[in-house]
This record gives C-alpha cells, sequence and structure tokens, in this order.
C-alpha cells in the first residue's frame, strides 16, 4: 500500500525535510519511519490520538527530546539542509533558531520583562537600549503588549493564563528565531483564550514557520494550511488541511476526523 | 528590520564563542571538585583515627584495654577502656529510657490523636527543642536537673551518670518523636478506617495497626537516637565529670567516650605520648559505633519498609 | 520534603471522625465497650502530657536560665570584656569571635555546599558515583560532633599548623555542617520544577546558564534555609572548639581570621566549669547562653521567613 502522502511538500521551499525518522525509548519504538518535509512560512498542524507519538515528534524537531533519557533515535532531520543530529550541530544553537511553546504555560518566577530578556541576555545581549526595543517589539508581536506595557516589572505569574502562554511567545520571538513549535499551547487554556492564540498564530505565520500539535481537529482545521495525521507512531496521511479534511484518503483518517475514535 | 538581523547576529556569534563553551566545559569540574570535599572528609576522618590509633594499639596489649582500669597519667598508666564503653551505654541506656516512652507516645499524639492546629502549634516547640545547642542542656543538667535529683536521691554526687542521662533523652525527644511520627504518617488512612469499621476505638487502632505498620521507620528512629546518645558530648563531660571508674552505679561520677576525648585533648597530652595516641584509639572505637548505628538504622527503615 | 508535609496535612483533614455512640449499639458488652473508651481516653491524655512535657521542659529551661541571667545580662556585659572577676566579665570578644567564626563557615559551607548539591543532582549521571557520594554525605551528617573535633585538631590544627586559630575553628565547623547545607540545596534543586528547564533548554541555553540563571534562583530560597539552619547549628556547636584547644581565656578581641579566639559556646563551657571556684560564673553562664538563644532565635526567625516569604509562586 503506497502511503497517500505529499512527501516533498511540492511548490514549498522546505525547512524541515524529515527523512527515515525512527526513534525508540528504551526498547518501545514511538516513531516509526516518518518521512515528510515541513514548508517555509506555513503552519503545519500534527493531530492525531494521544499516545500517537505526535508530542515525541515535534520535541525531536529541537532535539529536546534528548532530555528523556534512554532515548534513540535513527534516520535524519534536514533543518535547511543540514541533519540536525550531525555532531557537528550545536543543539545550543538549534534551539535559538526554532523556539518552543510548551502546553503549559511555563514562564519563570520572574518579572514580564525579565522573561522576555532571558533569551537575549543569555545570549549576550546587555544593552539596556537594545533589551527594551527587544521587549517592545517581541511583546507587540505576541499581541501582549498593550495589556502588560504598565506592569512590566510584575511578576508573570500574576497574568492570566492566556497571557502567560502569549509571554512564552514573546519570549521565544525575543530571540527571533525562524520556526515556532508549539505543543498543545491552548490545551490548557478556556475557548477565549484559545480564540486570541489562535489569532495570534494566524499573525505570526506571516513571518514564522510554525508547527503546531493539537489535539483538536478543529483547531487545526482553523489555523494550519498542512496536517499530518499521525497513529501509532506512524504518519498517516500529510497534505493540504483542506484536502485532508474533505477528502481524506486513508480510512482511519477519516475515522477520527469523524470522531470515530481517538 | 535592521534590528531584527542585528539580534540574530548577536546570537549567532555569542553562541560560537570559545569562551562560553570552555565555561561549559570548567564548571562539572568544579562542581565535581566540590562534591569530593565530602568524599575526602571520610577519607580524612578515617585515616586521622585509623593512623594514631594503630600506633596505641601496636603498643598497648590487647588485654589491657580490654580491662576495667583507666588511668592514662599515672606513672604506671594503664589504657584499660571498659570503663568508658561502660559509661557511655550507662548514659546511652538511661537518654533511651527518657527518650523512647516519651518520643513515642509524643509522637503517637502528633499523629493519631492532635488536631491540625494543635500539630501546628506543638511541632515548633519540638523543633525549637531540637534545636536548642547542646552545651545548654549540659549546663542545664548540671545546675538544675542535678540539683533537684539531689532532693530526691540525696546520696547524688554532683556530677553523676542519671541526670546528664535524663538531659540526654530529653535533648533526644524531637528525634525520635519527628522520625516515628512520619512513619505513622505514612501508614495510609485506609489501614486505620479498616480497623475503625470494626468499632476499634483510636488506641487499639494505634496499637494494633498504625504502630506495627510503622514499626520500622520507629524502630529506626530509636537506633538514630541511640547513635546521637553514644555520640553526644557536652551534657556528659559536664554534667557527669571525670572518673575513670568502671562501676554501674548512677548516682556516681562516670566518663563516657566522648567526654574521655574531650578532656585529653583539652588537657596536655602532649603530641606523641601514649595517652595522646588513646584519644585517637577511643575516637576510632566510637567512630565505629556510631557509624555502625546511623547504617542499622537506614538498614531497617529500607528493608522492613512496607509497601502500602 | 514540603510535597510530603501536604500529603500528610491532607490527610489529616480527610481524617474522619467517627461518632463513638453509635458503637454501643452494635456491641451488647455495654459494660465492656465503657471500658474501652475509658482506656481510650485515658491513654489520650497520657500521650498529650508527654507531648507536653517537651513543652514543659522548654520552658522551665527558658525560665530558669533567664531568672539566673538576670542582673548580670546587661550592656556593659554585651560591651565589656573578658575578666576573672565575674563583676566585670562582659562578652564582646566573645561575640566577636563567633560572628567571626561564622564569617569564615558560611562561605565556605555554602559554596561547597551548593556545588557539591549542583553536582550531584544536575551532572552526576545517576549511577554508583553518585549514589556512593550521596551515602557518604548522610553519614558524615552522623558522624558525632567531637569526632570532627579529633579531624580539625589533627589536619587544621596540626598538620596545616593552623592551631586554634579562627580559621582552624572555622574549617573544621564547616566540614561539620557541610551535609546540612548539602542536602538541603539538594532537595531545593529537586524541587525546581522541570517546565522551568524546558523552557531555558528551549531557547537554546546551555545547561550552566540554565542553573545559573533559572535553577538557582528558584532554588534560592530553600538553600537560604538550609544554610541558615547550619550555621545556627555551627554557632552553638561546642565539642569540636574544645578539642581543637581554643584557650580559656582570651583577652585580646581577634582581628584577623589566623588569631586564636573564644566563642559564645566555649565560654559557656569554662564558665560552667568553674562554678565550683567561682559561683557566679553560672550566671555569667546563664547570661552568655541567653545572648546565643537569642542569636539562634535570630537566625531561624530568619529562615522562617525566608521559608514563607518565597513560597512557590508557580
Amino acid at each position: 500500500m503506497t502511503i497517500p502522502i505529499d512527501k516533498n511538500n511540492k511548490g514549498q521551499n522546505v525547512i524541515y525535510d524529515v527523512k527515515n525518522l525512527d526513534l525508540w525509548y528504551g526498547n518501545d519504538q514511538a516513531l516509526k519511519n516518518l518521512d515528510f518535509a515541513i514548508g517555509e512560512n506555513e503552519v503545519t498542524a500534527i493531530i492525531g490520538p494521544s499516545g500517537c507519538g505526535k508530542s515525541t515528534f515535534i520535541k525531536t524537531l529541537n532535539r529536546m527530546i534528548e532530555m528523556i533519557p534512554n532515548v534513540r533515535t535513527s534516520g535524519e532531520i534536514l533543518y535547511r539542509g543540514t541533519n540536525i543530529f550531525d555532531k557537528s550541530v550545536r543543539v545550543e544553537e538549534l534551539r535559538t533558531k526554532v523556539g518552543m511553546v510548551f502546553q503549559k504555560p511555563n514562564p519563570f518566577p520572574k518579572s514580564i520583562y525579565e522573561n522576555v530578556v532571558y533569551g537575549p541576555k543569555i545570549h549576550g545581549i546587555r544593552n539596556k537600549k537594545q533589551l527594551m526595543e527587544i521587549v517592545e517589539t517581541s511583546l507587540k508581536s505576541a499581541a501582549l503588549w498593550d495589556e502588560v506595557k504598565d506592569r512590566l516589572h510584575d511578576n508573570a505569574y500574576g497574568l492570566s493564563g492566556g497571557q502567560q502562554q502569549r509571554l512564552c511567545i514573546a519570549r521565544c520571538l525575543a530571540i527571533q528565531p525562524d520556526v515556532l513549535l508549539m505543543d498543545e499551547p491552548t490545551s490548557a487554556l478556556d475557548p477565549i483564550a484559545t480564540h486570541r492564540i489562535e489569532e495570534l498564530i494566524e499573525e505570526l505565520k506571516k513571518n514564522y514557520t510554525i508547527v503546531i500539535v493539537t489535539h483538536s481537529m478543529h483547531q487545526a482545521g482553523r489555523i494550519s494550511d498542512k496536517t499530518a495525521f499521525f497513529l501509532s507512531g506512524e504518519i498517516i496521511e500529510f497534505g493540504k488541511t483542506t484536502v485532508i479534511f474533505s477528502n481524506p484518503k486513508d480510512q482511519r483518517t477519516e475515522d477520527y476526523i469523524t470522531g470515530r475514535f481517538g | 528590520m535592521d534590528k531584527t538581523v542585528r539580534v540574530k547576529d548577536i546570537i549567532k556569534k555569542n553562541i560560537n564563542s570559545n569562551k562560553n563553551r570552555q565555561i561549559e566545559k570548567i564548571m562539572p569540574t568544579l562542581f565535581f571538585l566540590a562534591a569530593t570535599i565530602s568524599i575526602l572528609t571520610t577519607i580524612g576522618i578515617v585515616s586521622t583515627l585509623v593512623v594514631d590509633a594503630y600506633k596505641f594499639f601496636r603498643q598497648v596489649p590487647i588485654k589491657e584495654v580490654f580491662s576495667t582500669k583507666l588511668a592514662p597519667l599515672g606513672s604506671n598508666p594503664s589504657f584499660g577502656i571498659l570503663p568508658l564503653i561502660n559509661g557511655t551505654v550507662i548514659t546511652s541506656i538511661i537518654a533511651m529510657g527518657v527518650a523512647i516512652p516519651i518520643g513515642l507516645t509524643a509522637a503517637i499524639y502528633l499523629s493519631e490523636y492532635a488536631s491540625e492546629n494543635c500539630r501546628k502549634a506543638l511541632k515548633p516547640i519540638m523543633e525549637l527543642l531540637a534545636g536548642i545547642p547542646t552545651i545548654v542542656y549540659g549546663f542545664f543538667a548540671y545546675s538544675f536537673v542535678t540539683p533537684l535529683l539531689m532532693t530526691i536521691i540525696p546520696d547524688l554526687g554532683a556530677k553523676n551518670a542519671l541526670s546528664p542521662g535524663i538531659v540526654m533523652g530529653i535533648m533526644i525527644i524531637p528525634l525520635v518523636a519527628s522520625l516515628s511520627e512520619d512513619a505513622m504518617n505514612s501508614v495510609p488512612n485506609a489501614m486505620r478506617e479498616g480497623a475503625l469499621a470494626l468499632g476499634s476505638t483510636k488506641l487499639e487502632v494505634t496499637i494494633k495497626v498504625v504502630v506495627p505498620a510503622a514499626i520500622s521507620g520507629i524502630i529506626a528512629s530509636f537506633v538514630l537516637g541511640i547513635s546521637r546518645a553514644i555520640g553526644e558530648t557536652m551534657i556528659v563531660v559536664i554534667a557527669s565529670g571525670s572518673s575513670k571508674n568502671f562501676t554501674f552505679d548512677v548516682t556516681k561520677s562516670i566518663q563516657t567516650m566522648t567526654a574521655y576525648i574531650v578532656e585529653f585533648t583539652s588537657g596536655d597530652a602532649g603530641s606523641g605520648t601514649l595517652g595522646y595516641y588513646s584519644l585517637y584509639a577511643v575516637g576510632l572505637i566510637l567512630f565505629v559505633f556510631t557509624l555502625l548505628m546511623n547504617l542499622l538504622a537506614r538498614y531497617i527503615s529500607r528493608r522492613y519498609r512496607e509497601e502500602y | 520534603m514540603n510535597f510530603k508535609a501536604e500529603v500528610l496535612e491532607k490527610k489529616i483533614i480527610n481524617k474522619p471522625k467517627y461518632p463513638r455512640k453509635s458503637e454501643a449499639i452494635y456491641n451488647t458488652e455495654a459494660g465492656r465497650i465503657q471500658k474501652r473508651i475509658i482506656l481510650d481516653k485515658a491513654a489520650k491524655i497520657l500521650f498529650l502530657l508527654s507531648t507536653l512535657f517537651a513543652l514543659l521542659v522548654l520552658a522551665i529551661l527558658i525560665f530558669r536560665i533567664g531568672h539566673q541571667s538576670v542582673g548580670w545580662l546587661s550592656l556593659k556585659f554585651l560591651k565589656g570584656n573578658l575578666s576573672i572577676f565575674p563583676e566585670k566579665a562582659g562578652i564582646y570578644g566573645v561575640i566577636i569571635g563567633s560572628i567571626r567564626l561564622m564569617a569564615v563557615v558560611a562561605p565556605v559551607t555554602i559554596i561547597l555546599g551548593v556545588a557539591t548539591a549542583i553536582y550531584l543532582e544536575e551532572y552526576a549521571s545517576k549511577g554508583k558515583l553518585q549514589a556512593f557520594i550521596n551515602t557518604n554525605i548522610s553519614n558524615l551528617a552522623g558522624v558525632p560532633s567531637v569526632i570532627f573535633g579529633l579531624l580539625g585538631l589533627t589536619v587544621f590544627g596540626r598538620l596545616l599548623n593552623l592551631g586554634s586559630s579562627i580559621l582552624a575553628g572555622g574549617l573544621t565547623m564547616s566540614l561539620l555542617v557541610l551535609p546540612i547545607v548539602v542536602v538541603a540545596s539538594q532537595e531545593a534543586i529537586r524541587a525546581v520544577p522541570g517546565f522551568l528547564r524546558d523552557a531555558s533548554y528551549a531557547m537554546g541555553a546551555s545547561k550552566w546558564a540554565t542553573i545559573r540563571t533559572v535553577v538557582l534562583p528558584v532554588a534560592l530560597p530553600g538553600i537560604l534555609t538550609g544554610s541558615i539552619l547550619a550555621l545556627s547549628r555551627a554557632i552553638g556547636e561546642t565539642a569540636p572548639l574544645v578539642v581543637l584547644g581554643i584557650p580559656t581565656l582570651i583577652l585580646k578581641i581577634p582581628t584577623s581570621i589566623m588569631d586564636d579566639f573564644t566563642a559564645l559556646p566555649i565560654q559557656i563551657y569554662y564558665w560552667t566549669l568553674d562554678t565550683v571556684l567561682t559561683a557566679e560564673y553560672a550566671n555569667l553562664a546563664a547570661a552568655t547562653i541567653i545572648v546565643l538563644l537569642v542569636m539562634l532565635f535570630l537566625m531561624n526567625s530568619t529562615a522562617i521567613f525566608i521559608r514563607n516569604k518565597f513560597q512557590k509562586r508557580y
């Protein structure tokens, strides 16, 4: 059976080219022979039931998965043509280009200002004026500036959940990455906060490549250009979101989308 | 867009700087060196004790060591260690005679009977009691408890084994109480409820269910208490004096191993004399005793930890 | 530790109250039940008395020592110099000695203790070496302080020829309380949530940058609390200093860490021993104890204040 996926992501500049990627936790294989490409300046949604490997996959894209002991990978992920698993690639450098937003908002227990300048500061930017510029630009890009501009030095944990998540996005934007990885960024938020994040994603996709894991098919449908459907560590179907949702080629994709399982 | 380029470039330049990479490599080594200090301390203690204790045991026949005659400063010195071991054991027994019943019952009260507010009020008092320096207890034993006991036991010496023993027990109460309470608190409520549902009183539940279930933790707390009693110094130095007689009479002055060490170092035993080496021999025995107790306590609480 | 306390608190709250009256309905042997209930009540009172005994001892101890120090604890006593005449004696130099001693102990233990904890929690692979160092540290915590005195006497006092200086005393004391700082720091570092580390690593921060900018700041209150507790142990410890051979009567106020010194617990010890010669020394000892207890109280209050003030915000 041929897998009905638009493997080479025709017509797009490829930013991530995943080639025969396998991943094991100890002896359990979590990702099986993934092979597809993610295009530049697109929103790629990854959907699938719990435990399908979608979270594992997105954490592999910035090698955060290596924080978990006993993880092994084989295959390649080419980021702009360079294999990210190559020995010459420094993981710190990769992560400055690939930002990540987590499931639960995780600001540092510091001020809003300190949260945004965290990245620039650890990477050696000390100039106060420059830092303030970065704070303003990043918070504006994350649609948070107007809400917090008068209390930049308040603790970030005084913000609402949705604001915290936008702060985390601003924190990523501060070091100007090319790619934003979002691991179920709205799963801990209420519908209104979710809506604001989705609007923000619409806005951000003009300048960034976004890969988003979501458990909500509606969200995938609303915001993504491409969708990948994962099941048991395999990629079942990948293609234009409109196509996947209106005319899935695989029975399992259809079953999932129509809510027959998952 | 200018700014965009700038931030990216700065980051790119800095992240590959040699200085940062070197710091990253050096730090773990520095931390490792700090961690070795604790190992070096152990090595230091053991080698200090063993080297000079060896000099002692080489010169003093083993038969003399295990005799009851201790007269290190006499013209014909004798180094029997039994009076010191006897002193340590007697004061420790008295201490545990106080600490075990009171510590355990206090733990039972705090864990099984006390209300939340009561616990919150009483626990800091236990902590305060545990934080008082032993020199203060020593002063208390000598200047208050001994005179108090004299009103009951007229024959009691100004220096005796009883008073420091009791005060040492008081000092150990918080240790026994808090560790036993921890052990009893980790007994799941379902076990209590099972017994209570059958109509048992709280006392019956405590004695027949909670204490047996928490017994390993409780015994470990006793053993740690004993270890503290053996190693305790200032209380006995001050209140039990320095008589080197081998006696079971708790109203008389006795000397513990710890008190012997203090007496000899603050005295004039010059380096290189047999008396000086005897310090390290006693220190070594004391070290081995307390180490065994600590290991035993850990073994008990690990080996017999109930899986709920 | 905190987590455990929370769980315990929950347990207590959930502990249901059982109506005792209903028991009788199901048991025909009413007399026997009555007896059991009385026994239960008697036991409860007994257990309460046990607990209150601790309170009673504390009260007597403080009252008695406070009483003995009345009339002796004065500004003159705090600002004066040591003297063999009880009426003239003051403990200014002794207080300075204790503070100088802490000035050695604090940096040494905090730097070594935190560094050790960082190594064990962040860098050491979860293997035999880590387990070995951990076991070693908990064993050291159980070694009697008088043994540390022998170590200090032999290594610092004689081998390194530091005699009975503040430096020798401070280093000995540092080794003694090091396990307290290590264990407290380890717990504090372990309690830093993984999601904060993840956030830092995901920004491309290196391990050391993450430790420096995220882990340590978040763990700081726990580290400080542990360090203060360690210092309050050190300030009251007597045996190691006696073994080091701190001289009886120092009239000079120490100015450098190489100077001989005396400290509060030492002075209490000598005055207590010499009450046989001069009865008023007991009052001096009592007054010095009050000074020591006040210092301890201040240190512990600071620790509690820090613990409460910097309660987790996330």
